[in-house]
């Protein structure tokens, strides 16, 4: 399990655009990379990330070996209701990691 | 900004002298194909449409002290009603392996086209921002970003 | 001209390359405010900051119970806002059965061996720098606070001989770069007075948190010289945090 950071508002008003951020601890082996022998590492990246709320996709990327160690993104999104918001990173070597958060919309 | 200004020349005996400690500030060419894969990955995205300069802002520093962890933030004028709205925004680049950074897709309910994450640069080169509006059309910015190479690095 | 005499040469032109003026006596500066502004921006946003990742782990691992014993950290400690504040501003710290100055990595393992009668955790681990992590974390904005213990003394001494002497192929000394020739410029970067305020770091160059440690060794690899060994690096690890007494803790910082 790969520790991740999750930062969105708690609570927004219903129409309101809602930054979120997200973090997650990951190398993001490139696969161009020598080792100490000569060898190229592997390529072990996070491939696509998805953010569904209440089970509809909102937000979606594909990542490529140029995004940086420990991927960091930011994206908006209209608070509609109260509910749930699930966000899945998938990568090389069967890496899958699905983290929640809650939000209340008033 | 020149990219295709040559690398400084130095005798075999300066480098072997010369530790990589103190290595110089080098604005290296990007390798030569990767331009040109560059474009051919933007052609990918935007399956042969042209693509128009203007709407997007691309925010990336021009002069970067690591190129391991570049900040990058893409935002789109538009709307983003459910009839006019950004679908998609992709990054690409001209001098690391491969063309690609992130292909994001997006619509009305993002309530806003902006973007935020960090990449890498292998080298001092030219950054490419392209949008996909709902009705087809591409936009895009570009950047030229120069890497200065450590002082210090890992060895 | 002999090969040393030559690398001395180049790294004196390529110093000299550097137009700022060094720092003056007295004036102290945190690499930080060195950084570039979206490098400075990164560290100070909790949520952008990568080294919170590390943070964040060190809380859960706070709260695991671990080894045969099954205590955590919390189960003697409680809650490390309040425990572990400020403990990282004296650190290197002393230890009376080891009659020397030990690092908070190192008072870390000793708890885990000692308490918590576990394996210790390797250096530069994932574990060990995630709850060194969040122990200095607790001390984020608070001074660098050695104490004027004497029985420091020697070992900051010692501390500073190693920082003073020229060393390895370089022939060159902490001092001479981090105090004659900080806030000039080597190659694209500016040279920083060495304070160690914010560590574990997550430095770019590594991708990664790193430790004080870890970065001497960049140091001493940079310079061409052997290695410093455990108590040379302990003790210099000691000079540099008291030659930064008074400095806020930034606790993970970024550096690039």
């Amino acid at each position: 399990m790969a520790r991740t950071l999750i930062n969105l508002p708690r609570s927004a008003r219903r129409g309101e655009v809602i930054e979120i951020r997200t973090l997650i601890a990951h190398p993001m082996e490139t696969g161009y990379r020598p080792d100490a022998s000569g060898a190229v590492v592997p390529r072990d990246i996070i491939r696509r990330f998805a953010c569904t709320y209440d089970g509809e996709e909102v937000f979606r990327a594909e990542f490529f070996p140029a995004i940086a160690a420990n991927p960091f993104l930011a994206f908006t999104t209209i608070a509609t209701a109260s509910g749930t918001l699930t966000f899945t990173w998938e990568g090389d070597n069967g890496f899958v990691q699905t983290e929640t958060a809650s939000i209340t919309v008033t | 900004m020149a990219p295709d200004r040559k690398p400084a020349r130095l005798s075999r005996r300066a480098v072997v002298s010369a530790p990589a400690l103190l290595a110089v500030v080098l604005l290296r060419r990007p390798a030569g194909a990767a331009p040109a894969l560059m474009e051919a990955a933007i052609r990918d995205f935007t399956g042969h449409a042209p693509v128009s300069p203007g709407k997007v802002r691309l925010e990336i520093p021009p002069l970067v002290e690591n190129g391991n962890t570049v900040p990058v933030t893409i935002t789109v004028e538009s709307p983003m009603a459910p009839d006019r709205h950004v679908r998609a925004i992709a990054l690409f680049n001209g001098g690391n392996p491969q063309p690609n950074v992130i292909t994001a897709r997006l619509g009305s309910r993002s309530g806003r086209a902006v973007l935020s994450t960090r990449m890498r640069l292998a080298t001092s080169q030219r950054v490419v921002a392209v949008a996909e509006m709902s009705d087809g059309t591409f936009w895009s910015d570009s950047a030229e970003v120069v890497v200065t190479l450590a002082a210090c690095v890992e060895s | 001209m002999t090969r040393r005499r030559r690398a001395m040469l180049v790294a004196m032109l390529v110093l000299s390359l550097g137009g700022a003026e060094a720092v003056g006596p007295g004036e102290r500066r945190s690499g930080f405010d060195d950084m570039a502004p979206e490098t400075r921006a990164m560290q100070l946003d909790d949520m952008a900051n990568p080294g919170m990742l590390w943070v964040a782990e060190g809380e859960a691992a706070w709260r695991r119970p671990a080894g045969p014993a099954g205590r955590s950290c919390a189960g003697c400690h409680g809650e490390a806002e309040a425990s572990m504040r400020g403990i990282a501003t004296r650190h290197p710290g002393w230890d009376q059965a080891a009659a020397r100055p030990i690092s908070l990595e190192d008072r870390i393992n000793l708890c885990r061996r000692e308490r918590q009668g576990g394996e210790p955790f390797a250096p530069e681990s994932d574990d060990l720098l995630a709850l060194s992590a969040y122990v200095a974390h607790q001390s984020r904005g608070m001074p660098i606070a050695l104490p004027d213990d004497p029985r420091l003394t020697p070992f900051r001494e010692q501390g500073r001989h190693i920082f003073e002497q020229r060393r390895g192929q370089l022939n060159l000394s902490c001092a001479q770069c981090h105090e004659e020739h900080a806030g000039r410029r080597l190659a694209g970067s500016v040279i920083p007075q060495g304070h160690p305020t914010g560590y574990p770091i997550y430095r770019l160059e590594w991708q990664s948190l790193g430790s004080l440690r870890r970065r001497l060794r960049n140091c001493t690899v940079g310079v061409r010289s052997e290695p410093l060994d455990e108590q040379e690096a302990v003790a210099l690890e000691l000079f540099l945090m008291f030659r930064a007494n008074g400095m806020p803790m930034e606790s993970p910082a970024i550096r690039p």
